[in-house]
C-alpha cells in the first residue's frame, strides 16, 4: 500500500508533472530558435535581491528558471470570476481537464525493475493487462473539462470552442483506437510492460533490427513495418488532434475564437487548462514512445545487460531505463513543438475530412493488412505491395488535405 | 474487492443516479449520469472485470454521454425548473420501481446463496486445466499460461468467447449496426428539390 502511494507520488508528481514546465520552457526556447529570436534567456535565481553581486544561472544556461517565474506569475494573478458564468461548472471544469491526464500516467511503464534494500519494484504504478484501453478511456474524459468550460462560461466564443472540441475529440478517438489495433494484433498483448519487454527483446516496432529467432523471423518483422508505419502516422496525428495542439488547436484558436474555451478564465484556473494540455502532450508522447519506439529500451540487445546493472547491491538498471525513456519522451515533445511552430492551422472542415474520410478508412484497411501479415506471412510480395501503396496513399491524402486550404472554400449546405 | 470500495462505488452510483432525476438542469443531469457510469465501472473493476469496466467508461462515458452533452448544448435546452410536476408520471414511475424490486426479491430468494470462489492461483489453474481438457484452449497458449501464473486474462477470454462461441451473433450484430449507420445517413441527408 505504502509502496503504491510512494510510486504514485514519485512517478506522477516528481516525473510526469515536472515534465510540464520543462515542456513549456522547451516550447519557448525552441520556438524562439525557429523564429530566429533569442527567447527567454535571463531568468536565473535572483541572488542580487539578497545582496549578492551576481544573479545565479544554473549550468550557465540563462532562462532555466523561466517556468518557475511563469508559475509564480499565474499563481499571483487576480483570480477573477465573471458575473455571468455558471459557477459550479465553471469551477469544476479546470480540474476535469487536468485530472484525467495525470491519471493516465499510472499505466505507463517508466523502466525495468529497481532493487533497493533487497526489495524489487517495477517502475510502473499499475501493471494492468489493459494498458492502452485504460489510457483511451480515461483520456476520453478530458473532453468533459473543455466542453463544460465552454458551456459554463456562458458567452459566445468559449461556447463555440467547447462545441468544437467535443466534435473533434470524438472524431479522432475513432482513428486513434483503430490505428492501434494492428499493433495489438502483432503483440497479442494489452499489457504495456509486456509490449515494451517484447520490443526490447525482438526489436522496436519501427526499428526491428535485432533479436531474430524462430518465433520472430526478420522477414515477418520487416513486413509488419508497413502497417506499423501507417499506424504510427495515423496515431501520431490523432494524438495531435486529441491534445488540441497545433495544427489542430480549434477549441482555442486565437484568430477565430479569442481564446476559445478558456477565454473567461484567469489565474490558476487558466493555468490548470494550460497544464492539462501539456500533461496530455507528455502522456501522448509517452504512449507513442512506449508502443512504437521501444519505451524504456535502448535497443540492439543491450537491455538485458542494463537491467542487470547494479551498484553496491542496488539495482540501478531500472533508473537508467527511466532516463532513456525520459530522453525519448523529451525528444518526442520537441517534435510536437517543432510541428506546432512550422505547420499552419487547418480549417475546421479540413480537420473533420481528414479524420472521417482519410484516417478512418486508412486505419480500417491497415487492420486488414496487419491481420493478413500476422495470419499468412507467406504472402510476402502481395502484402509488401499493398502496404507500400497504402503508405503512399495515406501520405498523399494528407498532403492533399493540407493543399486544399489553398482552394477557395465552398459554401456549405446546412 | 475490499467491501469498503464496494460501498464507496455503490454510493457514487446511487448518488449519481439520484442526481439525474433530482437535478433540473439538463447538463447537470447528464454529468450525474457520467458519475453513475464511473461508479459502475469501479464496481466492474472491483469484480476483476477490467475489460468490461474500461469499456464502460470508454463507450458510455467517453462517447455516448459526450454526444448527449453535445446535443443538449447545441439545442440550448432551458432549465426545466419552472415546469409543474404532474402526479401521474411520478406515480407510474414509483409503481414500476416497486414491481421491479418485487421481481428482484423473487429471483434472489430462489437463487442459492453460495460464495463465489476466490480468484487465487489454485482456482485459476484449475479452470485452466478444465478449459484445456475440454479442448477449447491450447495447453501452451497465452490464456493457459496467464491462468497458470495466477492472472486473469479477461480480454483474451472475452475475445475467445466472442469469436468462437458467439461468432455468428457477432457478425449479425455488425451487419445490423452497419444497416443502422447507412439508414441514419440516408435519413439525415435532405434531398434538395432544386437538384
Amino acid at each position: 500500500m505504502l509502496i503504491i502511494i510512494l510510486k504514485i507520488v514519485v512517478l506522477t508528481f516528481c516525473v510526469v508533472l515536472p515534465l510540464v514546465p520543462v515542456a513549456v520552457f522547451f516550447e519557448r526556447r525552441f520556438c524562439a530558435v525557429i523564429q530566429d529570436r533569442v527567447g527567454p534567456n535571463r531568468v536565473g535565481i535572483p541572488l542580487t535581491l539578497f545582496g549578492f553581486k551576481k544573479d545565479c544561472s544554473i549550468f550557465g544556461i540563462g532562462g532555466l528558471i523561466q517556468p518557475v517565474a511563469d508559475g509564480i506569475k499565474l499563481f499571483l494573478k487576480e483570480d477573477f470570476t465573471p458575473q455571468h458564468v455558471r459557477k459550479v461548472f465553471y469551477w469544476l471544469a479546470p480540474a476535469l481537464t487536468l485530472a484525467p491526464a495525470l491519471i493516465t500516467a499510472c499505466v505507463i511503464p517508466f523502466g525495468t525493475d529497481v532493487t533497493l534494500f533487497g526489495h524489487t519494484e517495477k517502475l510502473v504504478i499499475a501493471d494492468i493487462d489493459i494498458g492502452p484501453l485504460f489510457i483511451f478511456s480515461i483520456a476520453s474524459l478530458t473532453v468533459y473539462g473543455i466542453a463544460i468550460a465552454g458551456w459554463a462560461s456562458n458567452s459566445k466564443f468559449p461556447f463555440l470552442g467547447g462545441v468544437r472540441s467535443t466534435a473533434q475529440m470524438i472524431s479522432y478517438e475513432i482513428a486513434l483506437g483503430l490505428s492501434l489495433i494492428p499493433v495489438l494484433l502483432y503483440f497479442g498483448e494489452l499489457n504495456l510492460s509486456a509490449i515494451v519487454q517484447q520490443q526490447a527483446d525482438h526489436g522496436w516496432l519501427l526499428l526491428p533490427l535485432w533479436g531474430h529467432d524462430a518465433a520472430h523471423p526478420l522477414t515477418e518483422k520487416l513486413l509488419f513495418w508497413f502497417p506499423a508505419a501507417v499506424s504510427f502516422l495515423i496515431f501520431t496525428v490523432s494524438i495531435f488532434a486529441e491534445t488540441n495542439r497545433m495544427p489542430f488547436d480549434f477549441p482555442e484558436c486565437e484568430t477565430e475564437l479569442v481564446g476559445g474555451y478558456h477565454t473567461e478564465y484567469s489565474s490558476m484556473k487558466f493555468a490548470m487548462f494550460f497544464m492539462g494540455e501539456y500533461a496530455a502532450m507528455v502522456i501522448g508522447s509517452a504512449l507513442i514512445v512506449t508502443v512504437f519506439l521501444g519505451g524504456w529500451s535502448l535497443g540492439f540487445g543491450t537491455d538485458a545487460w542494463i537491467a542487470k546493472l547494479n551498484i553496491a547491491g542496488f539495482g540501478v538498471g531500472g533508473l537508467l531505463h527511466l532516463g532513456i525513456f525520459l530522453a525519448k519522451v523529451l525528444a518526442f515533445i520537441l517534435f510536437f513543438i517543432l510541428v506546432r511552430w512550422t505547420i499552419p492551422r487547418f480549417r475546421y472542415d479540413q480537420l473533420m475530412k481528414l479524420g472521417w474520410v482519410i484516417f478512418f478508412e486508412a486505419a480500417l484497411v491497415n487492420v486488414f493488412l496487419a491481420a493478413l501479415i500476422v495470419a499468412a506471412p507467406h504472402l510476402q510480395g502481395a502484402i509488401i505491395a499493398v502496404g507500400a501503396l497504402l503508405l503512399i496513399a495515406v501520405t498523399a491524402a494528407i498532403i492533399w488535405v493540407a493543399r486544399v486550404s489553398e482552394i477557395k472554400p465552398q459554401i456549405l449546405r446546412a | 474487492m475490499p467491501s469498503y470500495l464496494f460501498w464507496l462505488f455503490s454510493a457514487v452510483m446511487l448518488i449519481g443516479g439520484g442526481a439525474v432525476i433530482a437535478l433540473r438542469n439538463p447538463v447537470a443531469s447528464a454529468l450525474a449520469v457520467v458519475t453513475c457510469f464511473v461508479g459502475l465501472a469501479g464496481l466492474f473493476v472491483g469484480l476483476s472485470a477490467f475489460f468490461v469496466g474500461v469499456i464502460q467508461i470508454l463507450v458510455y462515458t467517453g462517447a455516448v454521454m459526450v454526444l448527449f452533452i453535445f446535443i443538449i448544448m447545441l439545442l440550448n435546452l432551458q432549465d426545466e425548473a419552472k415546469r409543474a410536476k404532474p402526479m401521474t408520471p411520478i406515480l407510474a414511475g414509483l409503481g414500476l420501481v416497486v414491481a421491479f424490486v418485487i421481481q428482484l426479491l423473487g429471483v434472489l430468494a430462489r437463487s442459492p446463496d453460495t460464495v463465489a470462489p476466490a480468484l487465487d492461483q489454485a482456482t485459476l489453474a484449475e479452470s485452466a486445466s478444465a478449459l484445456v481438457n475440454s479442448g477449447s484452449i491450447a495447453a501452451s497458449g497465452k490464456i493457459a499460461t496467464a491462468l497458470n501464473a495466477g492472472r486473469l486474462p479477461d480480454v483474451h477470454l472475452i475475445g475467445r468467447a466472442l469469436f468462437t462461441d458467439y461468432n455468428l451473433p457477432l457478425q449479425i450484430l455488425g451487419v445490423i449496426l452497419l444497416v443502422a449507420t447507412v439508414g441514419c445517413v440516408a435519413l439525415s441527408k435532405k434531398t434538395n428539390p432544386s437538384d
